[in-house]
C-alpha cells in the first residue's frame, strides 16, 4: 500500500461540473478538513470516518478562513471496495474549471499529492483490483497520458510561469555550488559571512516567489487554457474582437509579450473555460500597419492552435483573401464570426458555409452581440469532446502552483536555518528541496546540475 | 611454452589501493587467493598525492574501516600529519584527512598482505582472462602462464597501455615509470567489455632543502587526532606530526603558462583521453578561470625518510622547460631543485555500467573490476570499490547474495550506484553532494551503519562486533535518559546559559530540548545535568549529534523509507524489456543496455522517465503472476 495520498480529477472537466477524487489513507482525513456539513454545517476532520461506507454527502467546500468554495455532493467509499481499493473520495464540484483548481489547492495545501497521470488506475492494478489481462491496457493509458502531458507542458513552456522561477533557480544553483565547493575544499574556499548574504537573497527569492503565487491566485498566470488565434482580414475586428473578450471578463489574465516574436498572448477567461488567445496581428497597436500581418505568418499559429476565431467583416464583400483563410482552416475545429453585425449585412452565412463547415455566429463588438452565444457554443464544443482538452493540462496549473508553494516552504526552513546559526552544509538541503521543486515546471530534473555547476565556477582541487 | 599453475579460487589483477582491499578481504573470507603485480616494490604505492581522507574521502576509508578493510588502519599506523577538515561546519561534512609517509604506507600494506593466510603474491603482468562458456576459468600471464581460478577481480588503476605526457614527451609507462600493462587491453575487447580512454595528472616533487618556507604559511595537524580505525583510540596514534605549507601562484607564473600554452598536449590535442575536472592542471585552472589572480599551493611532504615535497595544486603536463620556470616563479620555490617532474597520464578503464552492483561484469560470470579501472579517481574510491568486489567474489564462490551497499547505507553504496547506473564522462571523485542522505552517512557513525553488516560478511571479529553493541546500547540509554529529563530554571542553569550566550528558561524543559540550541552541546551542558553517567567521547558525539540535528535527521530518514521501497521491488534477471510495448523507446534502450537490479535503480538511469516506472511496475507485477 502506497504511503501518500493522492488527488486529481475524475472526470473530463467538462463545462460546468467536475469530479475530484482522493485516493489513499488520508483521503478521509483531508476530504473532510474542507468539507462544512450540509447547508451550514461547519468542518468535522472525523466526520467521514464515522459515516457508512458508499454513500453521498452534500456540503460546502470550504478554506482555511471558512469561506465558501463550492457547493458539493461528497462520495465516501472505504477501503477495500473502491477503485483503488484504497479509502477513497469523490467531490462533485459545481463551480467549473477556476474553482475545480481551487479545491485542488487546498487539498493539497492539507497534505494530499497530486497523481501523476494514470495514477488512480496504476494504484488500481498494483492494490490487484484490476484484472491481469488488463495490465496491457493500463500500461498504454499510462504512458500515452504521459505522454500528453509532457507534449503540452511542452506547449505551454514559453507563455508559462517558469519563466519567473528561472532566474531564481539559477541563482539557487550557484548558492548550492559556493556552499558546497567550500564544503568539499575547505582549505580554498571560505564561506565566512555569507550565512547573512544567504539569508538577504533567500528572503528576497520568498518575496519573489510569493508574488508568483499571488500571480496564481488572481488568475494572472493561466497556463491551462484553450489555445485560441483569432484571424480575419485586416480590419475586419480582431483586435476589437479580443478587447471585447478583455474588457468582457472578470479575470483577465496574462500580459505575456513574446519575446522572440511579435505575437501577444492574452489569456481570457470565458465562462468556465480559459481561452489562451495569440493574436496574429498585434493587440494594443491598431495601427494599419500591424494588421498588415501576411497569411504566411497567421498558417503557422493556426497550425498549432486548438479552436481558431475566425472573424469576418459581414458588412464588407467576401474578398480572396477570406478564401485564403479559408483554406488554412479546413481541418481546423473553430467559429466564424459575422462581425459588424450591428451594421447592414452583406455576406451571408450559406455562401459561407458551403466553403467551410463551421458554426457561424453574428457579433458585434460594437454591441457585444454574440458574445454569449460564443461562449455557449466553445462550452458545448468542449463538454462534447469536440475540442481536445486533456485534464493534464488542466492540471499542469495546479501542479506549478504546488512546486512553487513547495519551493517557498522549503526556502523558509533555509531562512531558519540560517537564522539559528545552523551549520552551512544544512542550507543545502532545503536549498536542493527548493530547486528541484521549481524544477518540476519546466520537467528538468538533471540530477548532476550541482556537480556541473561546482566544476563550472569554482576552480576545485589539488 | 604455456604450463599450467595450481588452482585459485579468486586472483586479483593489481595490488593498489582496489587491490590490496580486494585481496585482503577475499583471503580473509578463507579463498585461496592470489594477487598479481607488476612489481611486487609498488604494493599499495601512492603515485599522486601524499594524503589518504579528505572532504567524503575520509568517509570511504571510515566505512571500509567499518566493513573491516585496511586501509583506515594502515593510515593510522603510517600517517604524519593528521587533519579534521570542516570542523566549523556540520558533522555530515567533518572530514578526516592525513598525510601518509609513502613508503611506510607502501610497505605497511605489503607486510600485511605478505602476512595474511591464503594470500599469495606474484609479480607478474596478466595478459588475458581465460573465459569458457561466459564465465571466469583462470588467468594468463605475459610469460605464458595459465593460473586456474574460479573469480578474478581486475584492479588495473592507471597501468593498462599508460603513457605519461611530459609536453611533448611521452614515455608508455605506468605512473612513476613503473612498467604498463599493454596486452590485457585488447584480451579485455575481445570479451566485448567496452573500454575507454582517461587521463589523470600529478604535479611535480621539489627537494624540500631548497625550499624557502620563510615565503610560505604553515599548515599544522590538529591537535587532537581522530583515528581512521574505529579500532584506535586518539592515545594509540599520539605522536610527532610534520607541517605542510601554502603559498600561492601569481600572476607571472601565469604568464609562463599562457605564454606556452600551445605547447601543452591537453591544448595540442596529443591528449585524447578525459581528464577529471574536480582536480584541474595547473594550465587548465589558469585558462579557464582566467579572472584568477592566483591559485593555491600546497607543499607536502613525502615521508619522514625523504627531503621530497609534493606541489599540491600544480599538476601539468607542460613540458620540463616551462615546468621549470612555472615552478621557479612561486614564492618560496624561486631555488627549488625538482626531483620529479609532473606529468599526465593516460590510461585505459571500462565502462562501469557494463558491471552489477556487486562489481561483477553483467555479462561475465566470475569477473568482477573496481578502482581506477572502473573510471573512478583516488586512493579511497579504489579502496572502497576493491573491498566489495573481494567480498562479492568470495561470497560468489560461497553461493551467498553478494554485498550490496545501497544510496543511503553508506558512501560506498552511492559510489559504486553513480558508476554502473549513471556511469562517468571523467574520472569520477566522490563529492559529499553526491549523498543524497549525507546526514545520516557521517564519518563519525560509520562504525554504527556498517560494522554489523562486517561482521555478518565475518570480516569483522566478534570483540569488535561486541563492542559496537555496546556502544549502541549506551548511545540508546543516554539519548532515552536525556529526552525524560526535566530541567527548570535553577539559579546555576540560567548561569550555566548565561554563560553560554543562551536566553535563561522561561518554564521547564527537558534536557534533550535544551541542548538543541545552537550555542549548547551535550557537553556543555554537563554541570548542570546531575545524574550524568561517565561515557567515552565516541558515545558522549552521537548523543549529541542525534539529538542536535534529530529534526534533520528525521526527515532524511523518511525519505529514506520512501526510497528504499523502489530499491527493495527487484526487476528479474531474464526481463525482455522489448516485450513491454508501452515503455519509450528510449528507455527500453536504455533499461535494456543498463538491465538495473532494482525499479530503483532503473528510476536513476538517464532516460527512463517517472511514467516509464510506473509502465514498468505494473509490467513486473503482471510478470510476477505469470
Amino acid at each position: 500500500m502506497e504511503e501518500s495520498t493522492i488527488v486529481g480529477i475524475a472526470s473530463g472537466v467538462g463545462g460546468g461540473i467536475g469530479i475530484i477524487r482522493i485516493s489513499g489513507k488520508d483521503a478521509f482525513r483531508i476530504a473532510g478538513s474542507v468539507f462544512a456539513i450540509g447547508k451550514e454545517g461547519q468542518v468535522r476532520e472525523n466526520y467521514f470516518d464515522q459515516i457508512a461506507s458508499h454513500t453521498i454527502h452534500y456540503g460546502h467546500i470550504v478554506d482555511e478562513e471558512n469561506q465558501v468554495i463550492d457547493e458539493v455532493m461528497v462520495s465516501v467509499m472505504k477501503a477495500p471496495k473502491t477503485y483503488t481499493k484504497e479509502d477513497v473520495i469523490e467531490i462533485n464540484c459545481h463551480g467549473g474549471s477556476y474553482i475545480l483548481q481551487k479545491v485542488l489547492q487546498l487539498l493539497l495545501k492539507k497534505g494530499a499529492t497530486l497523481a501523476e497521470p494514470g495514477e488512480f488506475t496504476k494504484r488500481a492494478f498494483l492494490n490487484g483490483r484490476i484484472d491481469l489481462s488488463q495490465a496491457e491496457a493500463v500500461m498504454k493509458m499510462i504512458s500515452s497520458k504521459n505522454d500528453f502531458a509532457l507534449q503540452s507542458a511542452m506547449k505551454q513552456l514559453e507563455g508559462s510561469v517558469s519563466r519567473y522561477t528561472e532566474t531564481i533557480r539559477e541563482e539557487l544553483l550557484y548558492e548550492m555550488g559556493k556552499i558546497e565547493s567550500a564544503l568539499d575544499d575547505p582549505e580554498h574556499y571560505d564561506l565566512s559571512g555569507y550565512a547573512d548574504e544567504l539569508l538577504r537573497s533567500t528572503k528576497n527569492k520568498i518575496t519573489q516567489l510569493e508574488s508568483v503565487l499571488q500571480k496564481f491566485d488572481n488568475g494572472r498566470i493561466q497556463s491551462e487554457g484553450i489555445n485560441t488565434v483569432i484571424v480575419g482580414k485586416p480590419n475586419a475586428g480582431k483586435s476589437s474582437l479580443l478587447n471585447v473578450l478583455l474588457n468582457e471578463e472578470r479575470a483577465i489574465v496574462t500580459d505575456i509579450a513574446g519575446t522572440t516574436r511579435d505575437i501577444l498572448q492574452e489569456s481570457v477567461k470565458l465562462g468556465n473555460l480559459v481561452l489562451n488567445i495569440i493574436d496574429t496581428a498585434g493587440i494594443h497597436d491598431t495601427d494599419d500597419q500591424v494588421e498588415q500581418i501576411g497569411v504566411d505568418k497567421a498558417k503557422k499559429y493556426v497550425e498549432n492552435a486548438d479552436f481558431v476565431l475566425f472573424v469576418v467583416d459581414s458588412s464588407n464583400a467576401w474578398t480572396e483573401e477570406d478564401d485564403q483563410i479559408v483554406a488554412l482552416l479546413q481541418d481546423k475545429k473553430g467559429v466564424i464570426l459575422l462581425n459588424k453585425s450591428d451594421l447592414s449585412c452583406v455576406v451571408k452565412e450559406e455562401d459561407i458555409q458551403k466553403k467551410i463547415d463551421w458554426k457561424c455566429i453574428p457579433f458585434s463588438t460594437q454591441t457585444k452581440e454574440g458574445l454569449l452565444q460564443l461562449q455557449q457554443y466553445i462550452e458545448y464544443l468542449f463538454t462534447i469532446g469536440k475540442i481536445d482538452f486533456n485534464d493534464q493540462i488542466y492540471l499542469t496549473n495546479v501542479r506549478h502552483r504546488d512546486a512553487i508553494c513547495q519551493a517557498v516552504e522549503a526556502l523558509h526552513r533555509v531562512k531558519e536555518s540560517i537564522e539559528n546559526a545552523m551549520p552551512e552544509d544544512f542550507y543545502t538541503i532545503d536549498l536542493m528541496e527548493a530547486y528541484q521543486q521549481l524544477g518540476l515546471i519546466n520537467g528538468d530534473t538533471a540530477s548532476e546540475d550541482l556537480i556541473n555547476k561546482i566544476f563550472e565556477e569554482f576552480c576545485m582541487g589539488k | 611454452m604455456s604450463y599450467t599453475y595450481e588452482k585459485y579460487d579468486v586472483i586479483i589483477i593489481g595490488a593498489g589501493h582496489a587491490g590490496c582491499e580486494a585481496a585482503l578481504a577475499s583471503a580473509r573470507l578463507g579463498m585461496k587467493t592470489l594477487v598479481f603485480t607488476v612489481s611486487v616494490d609498488s604494493i599499495a604505492m601512492m603515485p599522486c598525492n601524499p594524503n589518504i581522507g579528505g572532504s567524503s574521502k575520509g568517509h570511504l576509508v571510515r566505512e571500509i574501516d567499518a566493513l573491516g578493510g585496511e586501509m583506515g588502519k594502515n593510515i593510522d599506523r603510517t600517517f604524519i600529519q593528521s587533519k579534521m577538515l570542516n570542523m566549523s561546519k556540520g558533522p555530515a561534512v567533518h572530514s578526516l584527512r592525513a598525510q601518509a609517509d609513502k613508503k611506510e604506507y607502501s610497505y605497511s600494506m605489503r607486510k600485511v598482505l605478505e602476512n595474511t593466510p591464503n594470500l599469495t603474491i606474484k609479480q607478474g603482468e596478466v595478459a588475458e582472462i581465460l573465459v569458457e562458456e561466459n564465465k571466469v576459468i583462470g588467468v594468463k600471464t605475459t610469460s605464458d602462464a595459465i593460473y586456474p581460478c574460479r573469480a578474478v577481480v581486475m584492479c588495473t588503476g592507471t597501468y593498462l597501455r599508460a603513457r605519461c605526457i611530459y609536453g611533448d614527451i611521452s614515455q608508455y609507462t605506468g605512473p612513476n615509470g613503473l612498467s604498463a600493462a599493454n596486452h590485457l587491453t585488447q584480451n579485455l575487447i575481445d570479451l566485448g567489455i567496452e573500454v575507454r580512454r582517461f587521463k589523470t595528472g600529478t604535479p611535480a616533487r621539489v627537494d624540500g632543502r631548497t625550499v624557502d618556507f620563510s615565503k610560505m604559511e604553515e599548515q599544522k595537524g590538529s591537535e587532537r587526532i581522530v583515528p581512521f580505525s574505529f579500532t584506535n583510540t586518539a592515545e594509540d596514534l599520539e605522536r610527532e606530526q610534520v607541517s605542510c605549507w601554502l603559498t600561492y601562484t601569481n600572476e607571472e607564473t601565469h604568464d609562463i603558462i599562457r605564454k606556452n600554452i600551445h605547447r601543452s598536449p591537453l591544448y595540442s590535442g596529443d591528449i585524447e583521453g578525459t581528464g577529471p575536472r574536480y582536480c584541474p592542471s595547473i594550465e587548465d585552472k589558469v585558462v579557464r578561470f582566467a579572472d584568477k589572480n592566483r591559485h593555491q599551493v600546497f607543499l607536502e611532504p613525502e615521508g619522514k625518510y625523504t627531503n621530497e615535497m609534493y606541489i599540491g595544486g600544480m599538476s601539468s603536463s607542460l613540458p620540463e622547460d616551462v615546468q621549470y620556470a612555472m615552478y621557479h616563479s612561486v614564492p618560496g620555490l624561486e631555488n627549488a631543485a625538482i626531483v620529479r617532474n609532473a606529468y599526465a597520464i593516460e590510461y585505459d578503464c571500462i565502462n562501469p555500467t557494463q558491471l552489477k552492483a556487486s562489481l561483477e561484469f553483467k555479462k561475465i560470470d566470475g569477473f568482477f573490476s573496481a578502482g581506477q579501472a572502473n573510471g573512478s579517481s583516488g586512493y579511497e574510491e579504489a579502496g572502497a570499490q576493491g573491498i566489495i568486489a573481494g567480498i562479492n567474489a568470495a561470497r560468489k564462490l560461497q553461493d551467498k547474495e553478494p554485498l550490496i551497499l545501497n544510496r543511503s547505507q553508506g558512501y560506498i553504496g552511492v559510489l559504486i550506484d553513480d558508476l554502473i547506473t549513471k556511469g562517468t564522462n571523467e574520472p569520477y571523485r566522490m563529492m559529499t553532494s553526491r549523498a543524497e542522505y549525507r546526514l545520516l552517512l557521517r564519518q563519525d557513525n560509520a562504525d554504527l551503519r556498517l560494522t554489523k553488516i562486517g561482521y555478518e560478511i565475518g570480516l569483522i571479529e566478534e570483540e569488535r562486533y561486541q563492542h559496537l553493541l555496546e556502544k549502541e546500547r549506551l548511545i540508546k540509554e543516554e539519548i532515552d535518559r536525556l529526552q525524560h529529563t526535566t530541567i527548570g530554571g535553577r539559579k546555576e542553569v540560567q548561569q550555566l546559559l548565561e554563560q553560554h550566550g543562551s536566553t535563561p528558561l522561561q518554564s521547564g524543559t527537558t534536557m534533550a530540548e535544551l541542548l538543541k540550541r545552537p550555542e549548547l552541546s551535550y557537553d556543555i551542558l554537563q554541570p548542570i545535568d546531575t545524574d550524568r553517567p561517565i561515557l567515552s567521547e565516541e558515545v558522549r558525539e552521537q548523543v549529541n549529534i542525534s539529538l542536535k540535528y534529530e529534526g534533520y535527521i528525521t526527515r532524511q530518514q523518511k525519505q529514506v523509507v520512501q526510497y528504499q521501497k523502489l530499491e527493495n521491488k527487484k526487476i528479474p534477471d531474464e526481463i525482455d524489456y522489448y516485450q513491454v510495448n508501452s515503455l519509450r523507446k528510449e528507455a527500453v534502450q536504455k533499461l535494456d543496455e543498463l538491465r538495473p537490479a532494482s525499479v530503483g535503480q532503473a528510476s536513476r538511469i538517464s532516460g527512463v522517465s517517472p511514467a516509464d516506472i510506473s509502465v514498468l511496475l505494473i509490467y513486473l507485477e503482471k510478470y510476477r503472476h505469470e
